[in-house]
């Protein structure tokens, strides 16, 4: 028998037992790679390589005050800019206000937002018929097939920041590298219908030529229009989402927090489970202590069969995630936060070695009375 | 005849390593459960106790905040003659027209810029807020420091718990925001609800640094009677040329409730999780007190203890884990208990501080939800232990 076979071996001679500990360290696991994987998709990714290359420039005093129009034309010649576009937040009311059929509206200029969101995958002449029609719509894919809109159906938006109602057709439907639950319209229909809606923009997304350019694009905006009575800020498309996670409150602390309580939570249950195990064995380490196991060789089978058990449990545990995640980002309302959830590689070794160490830890101390355990006393315990 | 419950307290107490492990397990979950739970129930009660049932709120039709559009402010002299206004000392009717924008201030601890609503309204909007006691029966709105803001003048008044969060927030402090600085003249206080994170400040001013001159977001009415609020609401909303839509102000504000949404969510799925890992490590240990002890089970029996007295007695030893697990688990969260945080609202576009609130519903809940995780922990445990056999038992 060989030493791993006798460390498997042992893990499973309680079987109820161990069975019961993995699936408790499998549901902590579980827990730890949720938290760890929406940690790593708000502050960690970024949503692809031509994101890195966007700006976002809004109102100095916040997003729900709108800049002058002409800043686009200002902000085209600065070095490094590509295309320039306006993005106006509608907030109509698809339906009802139900949270299941929210979902973003943006006014645009239909011949160059494509050039700017340059990840937005859209057939040749469906975006030309969008550029046609003035009162047509492109949407997101994802959003399409949820309201089981196809090409050439019409979609009513009820107003509430402008007294109107849209009335668009769907001209396109686009599909992004994460979802954008997203319906983008042409600015020029809101503005022909309200006047007062004309030569304002809410935002303007900008397309750097590198990504080495958005900082200098950044700054030569804002400076621009610093002393302007519209002053602007402009930050990186990752930076402005973030701002929105941050909203929902302090997000680090609670995650972490979290975090702390499961893989603690973890060790706790390890750790009794092989004070139990290593407990009622207390003869037999006498007995391998007089077959001539040394010391080390004792802590090394016990702290092996804890790291053994914990790190099934580990598996099993980023397993569930990984399909847990994908079914919690189509969860209704949760979409716009969890969109492009990903369960990365590095999560799940990052899982698994904290399972690992959890193991290790939680035998330390019975592994270490175990082994140095006098033989006599062992041989009379009688548990 | 039932098993007396000092049986278990004994075997318990002798296990104290086991017990302890256990029962911290079961702790920590019920942290977590307790602490999510305090924050909506903070949540709920810094919406559910704003604003005043007696306040109609009137906006544009299809509006559905403050925030967004406004209507002409040659309207607001019709709002204010309409019947059931309540009127002030010199008879004056208690009406206020109102902008609500929001501006960005950085926080006092460094941790970034947050959206913050600044209201401008009338001197009847203070006056029409400002009572002894709201209709929620607590303490309504008062100045806690300081003076209200003069109109004409770039002053305000913030909220508490804009005085609290934020830097140069304090009586005497400038704050600069929009196309200036504005004077800190006062601090206002109503207890916690969605108020306390507002500025406000004069309608007019407001407005003309905000281009917004010739409107109104919003306009409040104070009715004299509940019955006038919802005459008033309904007659706004009947009248055809206001285009104008009425809501009680309580109404209102508890519809906000659902910008916990997300943290109710995510709370749900962390607490069921958790449960199950603690659920399965009670069984563990339940299965572990079952073993060690089942001679003496076998002699109770032989004494003539009935099977069902020895499953009530091992699922009450479990139930008792479990809830010494809750104990330590709410004395945990007690420390955190009043701690303030802020939440982004979806519908005002800023942030609405609250405070964890640690209120006997929550601890009834988090004891309710440790004995369930006891319970289906501990059951078939005892069961195994009920259903044993005397003999091999006796002779193991």
């Amino acid at each position: 028998m060989t030493l791993t076979r006798f460390v498997t071996k042992s893990a499973f001679r309680n079987k109820r037992r161990s069975i019961l500990t993995v699936l408790s360290i499998t549901f902590s696991l579980l827990l730890l790679t949720l938290m760890m994987t929406v940690w790593h998709t708000f502050y960690v990714d970024t949503i692809s390589a031509e994101s890195a290359h966007r700006l976002i420039t809004r109102h100095r005093v916040s997003l729900t005050e709108a800049m002058p129009a002409f800043y686009r034309e200002k902000i085209r010649p600065i070095p490094g800019v590509v295309a320039v576009a306006p993005n106006n937040w509608f907030g109509g009311i698809y339906k009802d206000s139900k949270p299941e059929n929210m979902f973003a509206q943006f006014g645009t200029d239909p011949n160059e937002i494509l050039k700017v969101f340059t990840d937005f995958k859209i057939p040749a002449d469906q975006a030309q018929a969008w550029q046609r029609d003035r009162a047509g719509a492109i949407v997101d894919e994802n959003l399409a097939k949820k309201h089981g809109w196809k090409v050439g159906d019409r979609v009513t938006l009820q107003g509430t920041i402008y007294p109107m109602n849209l009335e668009l057709t769907i001209r396109g439907i686009y599909t992004a590298p994460i979802d954008t639950e997203s319906l983008y319209y042409n600015q020029t229909y809101v503005e022909e219908a309200i006047p007062f809606a004309k030569g304002h923009a809410g935002m303007f997304a900008i397309l750097a030529d590198s990504s080495d350019d958005v900082p200098k694009i950044a700054s030569a905006v804002d400076t621009m229009f610093h002393d302007s009575p519209e002053p602007t800020k402009t930050e990186s498309e990752k930076a402005f989402q973030l701002g929105f996670i941050n909203s929902i409150g302090n997000v680090k602390a609670f995650i972490l927090s979290i975090c702390f309580a499961v893989v603690f939570a973890t060790l706790l249950v390890s750790a009794t489970t092989m004070a139990m195990s290593i407990r009622e064995r207390t003869r037999e380490v006498a007995v391998l202590k007089t077959l001539g196991f040394t010391r080390q060789s004792i802590l090394r089978l016990y702290l092996g069969e804890a790291v053994l058990v914990a790190l099934i449990g580990g598996v099993f545990g980023c397993l569930l995630a990984i399909g847990l995640i994908s079914g919690l980002a189509h969860a209704p309302g949760m979409s716009f936060f969890l969109s492009g959830m990903k369960v990365t590689l590095s999560t799940l070794a990052l899982a698994l070695f904290v399972a690992g160490m959890v193991g290790l830890l939680s035998a330390v101390f019975p592994a270490y009375h175990a082994a140095k355990l006098d033989i006599v006393e062992g041989l009379r315990y009688l548990g | 005849m039932a098993i007396p419950i000092s049986y278990n307290i004994r075997n318990l107490k002798l296990r104290k390593g086991l017990t302890i492990m256990t029962a911290l397990g079961i702790a920590l979950t019920v942290t977590t459960a307790v602490f999510l739970m305090a924050l909506l129930a903070g949540l709920d009660k810094a919406f559910m106790t704003s604003g005043d049932a007696l306040n109609v709120l009137v906006m544009r039709k299809g509006s559905t905040a403050e925030l967004s559009g406004g209507f002409d402010a040659n309207l607001f002299p019709t709002l204010k003659t309409l019947p059931g206004i309540a009127t002030d000392a010199q008879g004056q009717p208690l009406a206020s027209g109102e902008w609500v924008v929001v501006v960005v201030l950085p926080r006092k601890d460094g941790t970034g810029e947050v959206n913050v609503s600044v209201r401008g309204l009338m001197p009847a909007g203070v006056a029409l807020r400002e009572k002894e006691n709201n209709s929620h029966g607590q303490p309504g709105l008062k100045l806690a420091e300081g003076r209200w803001f003069t109109t004409g003048q770039r002053e305000v008044v913030v909220g508490k718990s804009i005085h609290d969060r934020f830097a140069g927030a304090n009586v005497g402090d400038t704050m600069d925001f929009a196309k200036g600085q504005w004077k800190v003249v006062g601090v206002f206080d109503d207890g916690g609800t969605a108020y306390d994170s507002e500025i406000w400040g004069d309608v007019n001013q407001i407005a003309v640094d905000f281009d917004r001159q010739g409107g109104y977001a919003s306009v409040y009415l104070r009715a004299t009677d509940p019955a006038a609020a919802d005459a008033l609401k309904h007659r706004v909303a009947d009248d055809q040329r206001l285009k104008l839509e009425g809501t009680l102000e309580t109404e209102y504000y508890e519809k906000q409730t659902s910008s916990g949404g997300a943290i109710k969510f995510i709370g749900t799925v962390v607490a069921i999780i958790m449960a199950i890992g603690s659920s399965f490590a009670a069984m563990n240990t339940m299965y572990a007190a079952v073993a060690y002890r089942s001679r003496e089970i076998a002699t109770l029996r032989i004494i003539g203890f009935s099977k069902s007295s020895i499953l009530t007695s091992f699922v009450l030893e479990a139930l008792m884990l479990s809830l010494l697990g809750a104990i330590v688990g709410i004395v945990l969260i007690l420390p955190f208990n009043g701690m303030t945080t802020g939440i982004g609202n979806s519908l005002t576009f800023s942030e609405t501080v609250f405070s964890l609130q640690l209120t006997w519903r929550v601890a009834i809940t988090a004891v309710v939800f440790a004995l369930v995780m006891g319970l289906l922990g501990g059951f078939a445990p005892a069961w195994q232990a009920a259903r044993q056999d005397i003999l091999t038992s006796l002779r193991a």
